[in-house]
């Protein structure tokens, strides 16, 4: 019983919970704070979270599913998120994209084979005077042609490598 | 020795995006190589962000501004003597002057890019704080009167006067009222929201707590998007500063009155900013749409009567306040007084921000302002209003822009943002996007929209292919009539005016 219970608990997301008052309505900051934590929403941390703040797991996994920021699966080493609102479209966002996935072989809401790169799509990231627009790893870049993308995303690959 | 040389660099999102971080640093390491005494200040953005990363040095004729620039300029700027204004190739001269600038009427964005956004001093230096000392003189009903008076209307999109807003609040009998700071921001082509908190982040606190003594308010959130990291920041550190300088929590500056601001991160849902979706969202539940009424006013947050205001909306308020209802009405025309932040997007020379008194003509705005496209092509249609906004072709651009002409035209003002599209656009697609987005983001409440959208890409697909055009063109405009009668919001019910407008005005896209 006990080992059964330590399975489904994640004291990760317990404590989040806790710093929260355990309250329903800070929900989205908790989820937002755990997945920033483990970079995706597991099953334990999502059993844990109904419990903690005592909602059942059906109304959790609306609340996950609604929204488009929330992953129940480990995502890429790094994530190029490319805008494809109208204003970035003006300016070659979509041939951007196509050549994002030509590059990194995947189509864009996947990952490449090596799971290094994970391309997503986002509507506007408030950058439209100077599209288009692209978000490496969390970081905003605007004017970002084929050449620059490729530059800045070898960098964060650098980076993470020398780490 | 002479003192120090202040030079701002901004910190605002779009500056960063496109190396202002980068260029701080090297302006730094190039004054220690030369041992000259500088002062870097991170400003907001002065709105002209075609010239970003602009960099200004204070001289005694006046900030100097030069513009873009890059990191391995900053060397050969010290050597042409840039820390006296010296010139360059990328030297604009004083930048108050530079007509972009000079040409605006800015209230709501009077402080932005000029101050440091995180010192409450030079806050108030620049005005700051006046108005809210004013209301705090007032009685509530006093300054729901004023706001009324200036004609100020919401600038999140529908438009609606907040002065009557806050009066409906304010006649509550409640327990607890709530301010909800709509900071969604999600329409493309818009980024004022993220400016202004960027760059005068404590305009919008201000304009919350005027707002909360105004109806009786004590708690207020601000819903962020979370596309918005930088802007999320900044606020969290203003709400911080605020309160540590008494202006948040009990006994504002020494008056009764008492206020609370938490912030609020969204979570990737357009439909979020719907006012009803997105206090679900604040109360940690799915984003989905609530029937009017009731309306916020009288039953919102957790039931409680509750102000949603947009960012703009709040943070002209002070100006109001502080300069009288008269002096803001002076600006504007016919039922839309005041000034706009409009946003100048997409294809566009020279993109940005440009505050201007409601009325000036969509054709001054991407003309004048914004010099036409970036690309060099020929200007072919603009989208004004975001996604769910009307396509206006060059034949249309006399419009102006006021809640009223654009209505009449068949467009809207929305929150002011212009997208400018060039003469390779194919209009057949911009309008499935439309439709797309709609499929996306719809918050799958009602059938029209959630199963409108769907059918409606599928039949833009059958007539990009050429299929039965005559027909589907037919079936398509009958489901457009059914998506603007029968949704239950804004989102499915204004996803046919982009498509609509399309084909009425670039029928030759739809094969007519
Ligand atoms: C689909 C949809 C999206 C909206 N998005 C926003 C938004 O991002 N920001 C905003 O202020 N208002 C948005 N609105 C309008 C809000 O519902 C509401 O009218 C507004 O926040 C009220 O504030 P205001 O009166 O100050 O404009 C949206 C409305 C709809 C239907
Ligand atoms: S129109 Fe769309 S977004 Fe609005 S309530 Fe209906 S399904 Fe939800
Ligand atoms: S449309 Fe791409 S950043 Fe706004």
């Amino acid at each position: 019983m006990a080992a059964l219970i330590n399975k489904l608990e994640h004291e990760g997301a317990r404590a989040i919970c806790s710093r929260h008052g355990n309250k329903p309505e800070a929900l989205l900051e908790i989820l937002h704070k755990t997945q920033q934590a483990d970079s995706y929403l597991s099953d334990e941390a999502l059993r844990t979270i109904a419990d903690a703040l005592n909602i059942s797991r059906a109304e959790i996994h609306g609340v996950v599913s609604f929204y488009h920021d929330y992953r129940r699966e480990a995502p890429a080493d790094h994530i190029i998120r490319i805008c494809r609102a109208e204003a970035c479209q003006a300016v070659g966002s979509e041939a951007l994209a196509a050549h994002a996935e030509e590059k990194w072989l995947t189509p864009t809401g996947g990952v490449s084979a090596d799971r290094q790169i994970g391309l997503e799509a986002v509507y506007c990231l408030g950058n439209c005077a100077l599209g288009p627009a692209a978000m490496v790893d969390g970081e905003l870049h605007g004017r970002v042609t084929p050449e620059r993308l490729e530059t800045l995303v070898a960098r964060r690959v650098d980076e993470a490598e020398g780490a | 020795m002479a003192g120090s040389v202040k030079i701002f660099i901004p910190c605002d999102a779009a500056a960063i995006s496109v190396g202002a971080d980068d260029v701080a640093s090297s302006v730094v390491a190039e004054a220690a190589r030369r041992n000259a005494n500088i002062e870097i200040v991170r400003n907001g953005s002065r709105g002209m962000l075609w010239l970003e990363p602009l960099v200004e040095v204070e001289t005694s004729k006046g900030r100097v501004a030069y513009g873009p620039v890059a990191a391995g300029d900053v060397a050969e700027l010290f050597d042409a003597g840039f820390l006296e204004g010296g010139d360059h190739d990328l030297a604009h001269g004083i930048t108050e002057e530079i007509p972009y600038f000079a040409k605006q009427e800015r209230l709501t964005f009077a402080r932005c890019g000029i101050i440091d956004p995180l010192s409450i001093g030079d806050y108030e230096k620049y005005g700051g704080l006046a108005g809210l000392r004013e209301a705090l003189k007032m009685a509530p009903a006093a300054i729901v009167d004023t706001v009324t008076k200036s004609g100020l209307r919401g600038r999140g999109g529908a438009g609606f006067p907040t002065g009557i807003k806050w009066k409906t609040t304010l006649a509550q009998q409640s327990d607890q009222k709530y301010i909800c700071c709509n900071a969604d921001e999600g329409d493309s082509g818009t980024f004022a929201d993220r400016m202004l908190m960027e760059g005068d982040p404590f305009s919008l606190l201000e304009g919350m707590v005027i707002a909360g003594r105004a109806t009786g308010a004590t708690i207020g959130y601000i819903y962020i998007r979370s596309e918005y990291p930088h802007a999320i920041k900044t606020m969290h550190k203003a709400v911080e500063m605020f309160k540590a300088a008494g202006f948040l929590g009990g006994d504002i500056d020494g008056s009764d009155t008492r206020f609370e601001i938490d912030i609020r991160v969204g979570a990737g849902a357009y439909i979020c900013g719907e006012e009803t979706s997105m206090l679900e969202s604040i109360e940690g539940k799915r984003g989905q749409i609530k029937v009017k009424p009731p309306i916020p006013a009288i039953s919102g947050l957790f039931g409680k009567p509750t102000i949603v205001n947009n960012v703009l909306s709040l943070a002209t308020t002070p100006v109001i306040l502080a300069k009288g209802a008269d002096h803001y009405k002076n600006f504007g025309m016919g039922r839309s007084l005041g000034t706009q932040p409009f946003q100048l997007a997409g294809d566009i020379a020279r993109g940005g921000l440009v505050e201007k008194a409601f009325g000036v003509s969509l054709r001054i705005l991407v003309e004048e302002f914004g010099g036409g496209t970036r690309s060099g092509k020929s200007v072919r249609a603009v989208q004004t209003g975001g996604p769910l906004g009307a396509y206006i072709p060059v034949s249309g651009f006399d419009v102006a822009m006021d809640y009223e002409a654009l209505a009449q035209s068949g467009a809207m003002l929305g929150h002011g943002g212009v997208v400018v599209f060039n003469d390779t656009v194919d209009m057949a697609k911009q309008a499935r996007f439309a439709m797309k987005f709609c499929e996306i983001e719809s918050c799958g409440k009602c059938t029209p929209c959630r199963i409108g959208a769907v059918r409606g890409k599928e039949t833009i697909d059958k007539i990009i292919a050429g299929e039965d055009r005559a027909k589907n063109l037919e079936i398509l405009d009958d489901l457009c009539d059914l998506m603007t009668d029968a949704s239950l919001c804004a989102m499915g019910g204004l996803t046919p005016m982009p498509v609509q407008s399309a084909i009425k005005h670039f029928p030759e896209d739809f094969g007519g």
